[in-house]
């Protein structure tokens, strides 16, 4: 009974949260300087009188505030995150439309980082001391610093323009024909500078995250025990300090997928990527306002949706946890 | 042992203060250095780097100096990486004092409302802010803190929840000291080092962020910043690497600066956590 008072319990919380996004876009929609119609009509409808009538309709702006509020939930509810002008499509068209290229790219990247990030900081700590391990934790505290879209642009100018081994834009080669295993292997040939470049920082911050936690359990008894006992040390690191110490990165990860809708963004924008990352990026160009919210609204809701996966998961894969709370 | 010996016992820290120096050194000269404005075409355009003695970097499409604007992108980033930083730190202790000093309701009110902003996605959040409220030093200044101040709210939170219960805090209880004034006095005091750390690796960020949305475009139109320079460079890429290469080693030196001098400090504040940050 307990857990599922657990899952209630989150459940609720994530409605709210998403709830509480639908209104803080309603707010920044009144809160913007000047007509809230114009606001959203932005230079897409300058001067286009029928547009902004349709925005008034669309959020009742003649009516008191709460019950603009009130039209604004209901239709956020049924799907209905307005209308582009530009696109002259349905918001949550254009979103659906794009929302698989960017999983696919958040979650190619999300893996890659994790393993390689995992792996290095499995070795970095390791070899604690070693010139491997210098190297690795410098290369992490480098690309920690460095700005993603500027690592995507270095990518393409290296190995795409000089090299020439890989496309630089786009999520397929435009007029290919391609169909099943052909069009299969030309996408993930135009996804590995994207993934490469947007798990780079996630990499970084794992690496150094589990060489910590590896040195840590590394320092508790029962990994002295082990080695008391004999057993060898590839043994112990596997059995002993990796499953102990992977747990702290896993917490962690789960909680980046924010970030990664972040980097997607950028990513996405320098690789013309056709994701709702890029589609924020064109709406920006156009100040096309419906169409910027109903991105940021559904990549909360996206976001609020896997940590509460990732919560359920732990909750039931690790019962130290629900020992715990 | 003093504190800045501590401190200099990390090299990195003391490379990182070193390089955030310059940085800040031609930050402050820059009208000195460059007394045309970074945006005035002051030469050929796509002169490559050292192509003209006059400039070591090289120009832009449009002729106008990249050393220049390396020079008053430092002034954007710092400004905006150190001010929004003391703003979301204002608003994280804020928010994080009074619910680990009052507990129960406050308490659970407040840290919901911290859970909803840590919640969603931050940068997507900081452009949807700086694009609604127009572009502008303040705008990207304020997203930027909104965005960013949760973590000091649950750090300064957990803090004030612990020394509450201590024997000071109550001893000040009893003498009949204001909540405020016992906040303000007797345990913020005792805070400051972990919130300083925590600060300074968020100045790091707030760089990487306002570059980020300058290079979408976000940025302010009247101040050169090294995000918009890179975001510029995008369609040159191939015809002038150095537009994109040297603003991009610029945030790169000094966000990789800001991260050492956290971690040094971390080290000469908190000895006993050593080694344990990830």
């Amino acid at each position: 009974m307990k857990s599922l008072d657990f899952v209630f319990q989150r459940l609720l919380k994530a409605a709210f949260v998403v709830l509480g996004v639908v209104i803080l876009n309603f707010l920044l929609i009144h809160m913007a300087p000047g007509d809230p119609a114009s606001v959203l009509a932005g230079e897409a409808g300058a001067g286009d009188a029928k547009y902004i009538a349709q925005l008034r309709a669309q959020f009742g702006l003649d009516q008191p505030l709460y019950q603009q509020l009130w039209t604004y939930l209901r239709g956020a509810a049924t799907g209905d995150l307005g209308f582009s002008y530009r696109n002259q499509l349905p918001v949550m068209t254009l979103i659906l439309d794009r929302l698989p290229a960017t999983l696919l790219l958040t979650g190619c990247a999300f893996v890659f980082s994790l393993v390689l990030g995992i792996l290095l900081g499995v070795v970095a700590a390791y070899r604690r001391g070693s010139v491997t391990d210098s190297v690795v934790m410098t290369g992490a505290l480098v690309f920690y610093a460095t700005p993603l879209f500027w690592v995507a642009l270095m990518a393409v100018l290296v190995f795409s323009l000089h090299l020439d081994w890989l496309p630089p834009f786009d999520m397929e080669t435009i007029g290919s024909g391609y169909t099943g295993w052909a069009r299969a292997l030309d996408i993930g040939h135009h996804l590995i500078l994207p993934t490469v470049t947007l798990g780079l920082f996630f990499t970084a911050i794992y690496t150094r995250l589990t060489r910590a936690s590896m040195l840590e359990v590394m320092s508790l008894d029962f990994v002295k025990t082990a080695r008391a006992k004999g057993v060898p040390q590839a043994q112990i690191i596997r059995r002993h300090v990796l499953r102990n110490a992977i747990l702290p990165v896993f917490t962690f990860a789960s909680m980046q997928a924010g970030q990664l809708v972040g980097g997607a963004v950028l990513t996405e924008t320098v690789f013309a990527w056709p994701g709702i990352g890029r589609l924020m990026f064109d709406a920006l160009l156009q100040r096309d306002y419906p169409v910027l919210l109903g991105v940021f609204l559904v990549t909360a809701a996206v976001v609020v949706f896997v940590n509460l996966i990732s919560d359920l998961l732990y909750r039931f894969v690790d019962p130290r946890i629900e020992a715990a709370s | 042992m003093k504190f800045f010996q501590r401190y200099a016992k990390n090299y990195g820290a003391l490379l990182g203060l070193g390089i955030l120096i310059v940085v800040a050194a031609v930050a402050l000269a820059a009208p000195l250095l460059f007394p045309v404005s970074p945006w005035q075409s002051v030469g050929d355009p796509l002169l490559a780097p050292s192509e003209d003695p006059a400039f070591p970097l090289g120009t832009d499409m449009l002729g106008r100096d990249i050393a220049a604007g390396l020079a008053y992108g430092a002034r954007v980033s710092l400004l905006i990486g150190l001010i929004s930083t003391a703003v979301a730190v204002l608003i994280g202790v804020s928010i994080g004092a009074l619910a680990g000093y009052y507990g129960g309701r406050t308490d659970d009110v407040l840290m919901r409302f911290t859970e909803f902003f840590q919640t969603i996605p931050a940068f997507a959040m900081a452009i949807v802010l700086v694009a609604i409220f127009n572009p502008s030093i303040t705008s990207i200044t304020l997203a930027i803190a909104i965005v960013s101040w949760p973590p000091v709210a649950r750090l300064v939170r957990g803090e004030f929840l612990s020394l509450r219960s201590r024997e000071f805090v109550q001893a000040a209880v009893v003498i009949g000291q204001s909540g405020p004034r016992i906040m303000l006095t007797q345990i913020l005091p005792n805070v400051v080092s972990p919130i300083i750390v925590t600060a300074s690796l968020m100045v790091a960020t707030a760089i990487l962020t306002e570059s980020s949305l300058s290079f979408l475009g976000l940025g302010d139109r009247n101040m050169m910043s090294w995000g918009f320079m890179i975001g510029a460079a995008r369609t040159m890429l191939r015809e002038a690497w150095w537009m994109s290469v040297f603003p991009g080693v610029a945030i790169l030196l000094t966000v990789l600066a800001i991260n050492l001098i956290g971690e040094g400090l971390n080290d000469a504040m908190n000895p006993h956590l050593r080694g344990r940050k990830g």
